[in-house]
């Protein structure tokens, strides 16, 4: 084991945590304010990456791609919450499930359905490729660039959340839904700008993924549990849950994978597990919301 | 059943008329089969897994192994290892994945089914193949003992899963129908109030957890006999959804919902791969099925198909008897007297603070058997929190609770319950969907069978004891002519009665009521003064209400609080009488308080 493969091993614990940390950033938010659990949330970064890689073909501009894959998955959201979820925030958590989780299977094979199974191929964009030296070793630039992406949207969320008054009633909502209705705030409206946005966190996650991982419409499942780990680590409705939650696991899978690649995966689930046994509300856990 | 046994014994032959083989008919049974422990899970238990697959790949695997390996060649035992294997890793990863409910768990279950198939694939690749599954898997030779018979043939393989399917059928429906079936209805419906009533829900959920693997891993070792194969996919998460899929789409709570799904499933992928260009689309006519389905008709095509069939047939609602309530002799005024019996239930220096917010201070209080305390004080006095630290709802920040002569104050609900202390909600904890004679059996169940019993072979309605218990209860309540009505259809006063009733039936020796004419009409509550009263003869009471008229009615001694501290106790009378008290309710702070 040396240096380099150490530092270069780090680095892609925190990119692919990074992305970890949006896509569990947007589940989480979701499940905050909405209470919904999404099991669509793979889909929805399947369909960031496809969206993305059309944007690509025609334009040939990365920036636009990343753009377009957003505010794609933020439309598709909004329809969605529109025309399917808001009928079910009154009906038992298992129905919310598994209508999250029929609509995933359907956006996912609808992609399949257009463009096949085959994997696409989103390239680096120009001003990613090369590699930077990071003292001891080269490494991806494009890698970096994802982890300054991923901070940028993070600076985005948090102003969001902690500077704006959506997102006060979105924290409102999450510690106490009831109480904020009771208010005269119209919650509803607030849950369609919510998961439209916590969509949209997963649709960048994919596109911006895509240069790095091939795009098939397979590649939302991994994502889809992994965000579920992410969260049950980093405690449910809290934006330092998901950031923490998703830099350990990015670690987590990228560090084990250098002494034992057959154990990374389990790993991770090791870890949920371990945090299940010892801080059932995970280590940022909101007791707001049961 | 004997519906089930001629559908079993026809299909083989039906199918192929339709389109489909003999293979496919395998299939769908097993798949039927794995769907039977998880509709007990799902459908019966409220508890929707999407790591199922782990079990049938456990099973699956252990099953298949031990016949490659050669460690036996025989089926049987095969099978019995794979079903034990499922059975033991579904109570560790249900010990782990219950201790959190509803949305968590079925995160969790999706997580650790992953876990599963990730552990498949690399780190247990030399027992299991890793991606190549494990191949050459022996038709299954089934030797009894003194005679052996190999399933080699199509035929002789559906036989041998039919008449498993029909044995696990037959498993599933008596418990079901069972007092253990009914428990976790009760968890599907209000898992708290069924703890609340006296009822282990862990473990009950663990218990059903395992089941459903086991179910799941008998299943699995079924598919690696049938293919000749183990496939590494028994462990993908698409598995898992398509069992998920499969059973809201056949009927979830239904048992044979699984079977109609996987039949639709199967049916519609054989029926797609002849029609050119659509055959892909499979999947995603299913998923959208699925979702009209779950938001138009949640009961799946069985439920569908109960509903058209009542129809047709012309059966009315069940039919309600009209059953005279007995005549109950009046009841004379509560006697004023001090109650003589000893100390039941001893509350020392009790507080309770949230953060800064000192909701209870320092109350200490002692109440007789056969006494009826009224607990009364203007909002804001502390009554809900110190009802519900008597309740153990809400654990005491300091002081002690002492019932019987032993300490409960770090006891929990259900073991509270079960020591004799049932207490009734301010807002209605019933069990919605069940019937008015099945929420009572719950409560009756948890005094005769204890926390937990796994009487799952038994039917309940062989319950005399408990079912005894109920319609004394039912009368007591005056629901005797409503036993047969579900609860969610209940005017509120008649809901309010059944909670009453709910609490009453776990024969308790220390009743809690909380706020119990809570929402009720003056003609409602005088209705409930005289059943508590009734009730109220031979027990022991502690009420927390509102409505004075209710109290002077029925109290034999009233406490009244006042910001979280005890400020007059006694009589009714002395009560009435007592300065301080109005002072309380009326607002002019008595002397040594601080203002609110």
């Amino acid at each position: 084991m040396s240096w380099p493969l150490l530092i270069a091993q780090v680095f892609n614990g925190l990119t692919l945590g990074a992305l970890l940390v949006i896509v569990a950033m947007g589940l989480t938010i979701i499940y905050g304010a909405l209470g919904v659990v999404n099991f669509a949330h793979g889909a929805f970064y399947v369909l960031g990456a496809y969206a993305g890689y059309i944007a690509y073909s025609e334009t040939n501009s990365f920036v636009l791609a990343m753009a377009a894959g957003a505010v794609f998955v933020l439309l598709s959201g909004v329809v969605i919450e529109r025309g399917l979820i808001r009928f079910y925030y009154d009906r038992p958590k298992e129905d919310q499930i598994l209508v999250t989780f029929g609509a995933g299977i359907v956006l996912v094979e609808a992609i399949r359905a257009i463009f096949g199974g085959l994997a696409q191929h989103l390239p680096t964009p120009s001003w990613g490729e090369g590699a930077v030296h990071l003292g001891i070793t080269y490494y991806p630039t494009y890698r970096i660039e994802v982890l300054g992406i991923v901070a940028v949207a993070l600076l985005l969320f948090y102003v969001v959340l902690y500077r704006t008054r959506l997102g006060l009633i979105v924290r409102a909502g999450i510690e106490d839904p009831l109480i904020v209705d009771m208010l005269g705030i119209n919650v509803r409206r607030t849950f369609l700008t919510v998961f439209g946005v916590g969509a949209a966190a997963a649709g960048l996650a994919g596109v911006v993924n895509a240069p790095i991982v091939t795009v098939t419409p397979d590649m939302g499942a991994d994502v889809l549990v992994q965000s579920f780990v992410v969260i049950v680590i980093g405690g449910v409705g809290s934006f330092w849950g998901a950031v923490a939650g998703g830099l350990i696991c990015g670690e987590i899978l990228a560090l084990t994978s250098m002494v034992a690649p057959s154990y990374s995966q389990v790993m991770l689930f090791a870890a949920m597990a371990l945090v299940l046994v010892l801080r059932p509300q995970g280590l940022f856990g909101v007791t707001g919301r049961q | 059943m004997a519906a089930l046994a001629a559908f079993l014994v026809t299909f083989p032959f039906t199918l192929p008329y339709v389109g489909g083989a003999i293979d496919t008919a395998d299939r769908i049974l097993d798949w039927g089969l794995f769907g039977l422990g998880f509709d007990l899970l799902f459908g019966f238990t409220g508890l929707l897994s999407f790591g199922q697959a782990a079990f049938y790949g456990v099973g699956g695997f252990v099953t298949a192994w031990l016949l490659v390996a050669n460690v036996t060649a025989n089926a049987i035992p095969a099978l019995v290892g794979g079903t034990l294997a499922a059975a033991i890793v579904g109570a560790v990863v249900g010990l782990l994945a219950l201790r959190r409910a509803g949305i968590y768990f079925a995160m969790l279950t999706l997580a650790f089914g992953e876990m599963f198939y990730f552990l498949d694939l690399s780190p247990l690749a030399t027992y299991t193949g890793g991606e190549n599954g494990l191949s050459n898997v022996p038709a299954p030779r089934l030797d009894f003992g003194l005679f052996a018979i190999t399933a080699s043939s199509q035929m002789a393989l559906y036989w041998l899963l039919a008449a498993l399917f029909f044995a696990g059928f037959w498993i599933a429906l008596r418990i079901t129908r069972s007092p253990f079936g009914a428990v976790l209805r009760a968890i599907r419906d209000n898992d708290e109030r069924a703890a609340a009533l006296g009822h282990d829900v862990p473990k009950y959920k663990l218990v059903v957890f395992t089941i459903a693997a086991a179910y799941g891993g008998l299943a699995g070792g079924l598919l690696g006999l049938l293919q000749g194969f183990m496939p590494p996919d028994a462990f993908y998460l698409a598995t898992s959804g398509q069992l998920v899929v499969q059973t809201v789409i056949g009927g979830s709570a239904t048992l044979v919902g699984p079977l109609v799904g996987a039949g639709v499933w199967l049916y519609l992928y054989t029926l797609l791969e002849n029609v050119a260009g659509i055959g892909a689309l499979g999947t995603l006519i299913l998923g959208l099925v699925f979702v009209a389905l779950v938001t138009l008709f949640r009961g799946g095509l069985v439920g569908a198909g109960v509903v058209v069939w009542r129809r047709l047939a012309a059966l009315p609602a069940s039919p309600e008897e009209a059953v005279a309530e007995r005549e109950l002799p009046p009841t004379a005024m509560a006697a004023h007297t001090t109650p003589q019996g000893e100390i039941v239930l001893e509350v020392s220096g009790i507080a309770k603070n949230f953060g800064g917010l000192v909701a209870v201070d320092n109350i200490s209080f002692s109440l007789r058997e056969g006494e009826v305390r009224a607990v009364i004080g203007p909002n804001g006095a502390g009554k809900s929190t110190f009802f519900g630290m008597l309740a153990k709802l809400i654990p005491p920040s300091s002081g002690r609770i002492v019932f019987a002569g032993e300490d409960i104050t770090r006891v929990n609900a259900t073991e509270v319950c079960q020591r004799g202390i049932a207490k009734t909600f301010q807002i209605n904890q019933l069990f919605s969907n069940l019937t008015v004679h099945e929420n009572l059996m719950i409560s009756a169940l948890a005094r005769e069978q204890g926390k937990f019993r796994a009487a799952m072979f038994r039917d309940v309605s062989r319950e005399t004891g408990a079912a005894r218990r109920v319609l004394d209860v039912a009368d007591a309540v005056r629901l005797a002519g409503r036993l047969d009505a579900p609860a969610s259809s209940l005017a509120y006063g008649e809901k309010r009665r059944l909670e009453i009733g709910l609490a009453l039936a776990t024969e308790p020796r220390v009743l809690l009521l909380d706020e119990p004419t809570a929402g009720m009409s003056p003609a409602e509550r005088t209705e409930t003064v005289q059943l508590l009263r009734r009730i109220a003869q031979g027990m022991t009471i502690v009420i927390v209400e509102h409505d004075m008229d209710v109290v002077f009615g029925l109290a034999q001694r009233i406490t009244v609080l006042f910001n979280g501290r005890v400020i007059a106790e006694g009589a009714p009378e002395t009560i009435q009488a007592d300065a301080g008290v109005r002072a309380a309710y009326l607002g002019n702070p008595v002397p040594d308080e601080q203002p609110a």
